[in-house]
């Protein structure tokens, strides 16, 4: 037996998620044809991000898990966007 | 009275740490890609002229079209979740159908993209591809890699789901126990999680 009952999220709410989802890919198709110039790639980039963020949130039920979990998906995002940033340090002052 | 609660006692099983287990798997899938897309970054900034060239012969539209693909997808095998929890096997099979008919027309889409490029004779290793700049050879050795790499992903997570599917009609996975069926639906996520950053960097960016 599972010793708690798990949060078990609506039809209506994994529908509304999806819609926003499709909005942000749409923007982000639009969003291209402007040409942001160097900023292109910064505007894809945000808006994936903020999709990946809901998907995690909603789809992957984060916002319902224990704390514990969800600092370590934190934790894990904090040491990649690290180790980003230390590659590039590598490459530009090398 | 000792022995109903040894029986009670070795039916436990402990969702919690089933599914930690799984999100520590799934962190070094992330950093699988992550590796890749860090390359992708570095080589971008080196050769930011061949990438632009490079990006314009990919097909936006099949990838937009497998992005919508995906993101339903992702919504289906959630919404499994919330029918095994409700107790409605059959609607959380049709579900985890839907998403694997889906999981087959992104790999169709797949098949006639790659096909195409196979035609045109941008593989790696062609000689076409050998006369391109080394930004763009370095641009579509990073596109078969990821996508590729992508695409076996979603090949195993169709796997997984298709061994869901079967518990989900043996009865074996069940309103009170559907930790599998939780944990291939993050296996899931995570496809299309890596797939919206894949479609933007590769796709829509020139």
């Amino acid at each position: 037996m599972k010793n708690h009952e798990d949060h078990i999220t609506s039809y209506s709410l994994n529908l509304s998620v999806l819609l926003i989802l499709l909005i942000l890919t749409t923007i982000s198709v639009l969003a291209v044809k402007f040409h942001f110039g160097a900023f292109t790639v910064a505007v894809a980039l945000i808006i994936a991000s903020v999709k990946a963020g809901i998907v995690l949130t909603y789809f992957m039920h984060l916002k319902f898990e224990n704390l514990l979990l969800r600092l370590m998906v934190v934790g894990v995002f904090l040491l990649f966007a690290i180790v980003v940033v230390i590659t590039f340090i590598d490459y530009y002052f090398r | 009275m000792s022995t109903t609660e040894h029986s009670e006692h070795s039916e436990y099983i402990d969702s919690e740490t089933g599914k930690m287990g799984m999100w520590l798997f799934l962190f070094t899938e992330l950093f699988l890609f992550g590796g890749l897309f860090i390359v992708y970054a570095v080589m971008r900034s080196k050769y930011s002229a061949d990438f632009h060239h490079a990006a314009l012969e990919l097909n936006a539209f099949i990838g937009a079209t497998n992005t919508v693909v995906l993101l339903v997808s992702s919504m289906t095998v959630a919404m499994s979740l919330t029918a095994i929890q409700k107790n409605q096997p059959n609607i959380a099979i049709w579900l985890i159908f839907f998403t694997l008919i889906l999981a087959g027309v992104f790999m169709i889409n797949k098949y006639f993209e790659w096909g195409h490029k196979f035609e045109l004779h941008l593989y790696p290793g062609s000689d076409v591809m050998k006369s391109l700049p080394h930004g763009e050879i370095m641009f579509f050795g990073l596109y078969y890699m990821m996508t590729g790499l992508h695409a076996l992903h979603v090949i195993i997570g169709g796997v997984l789901l298709t061994i869901v599917m079967v518990r989900l009609k043996t009865g074996k996975i069940n309103q009170q126990h559907y930790l599998l069926l939780e944990n291939g639906a993050l296996y899931w996520h995570l496809v299309d999680l890596i797939w919206i950053f894949l479609f933007p960097l590769l796709y829509l960016i020139t």
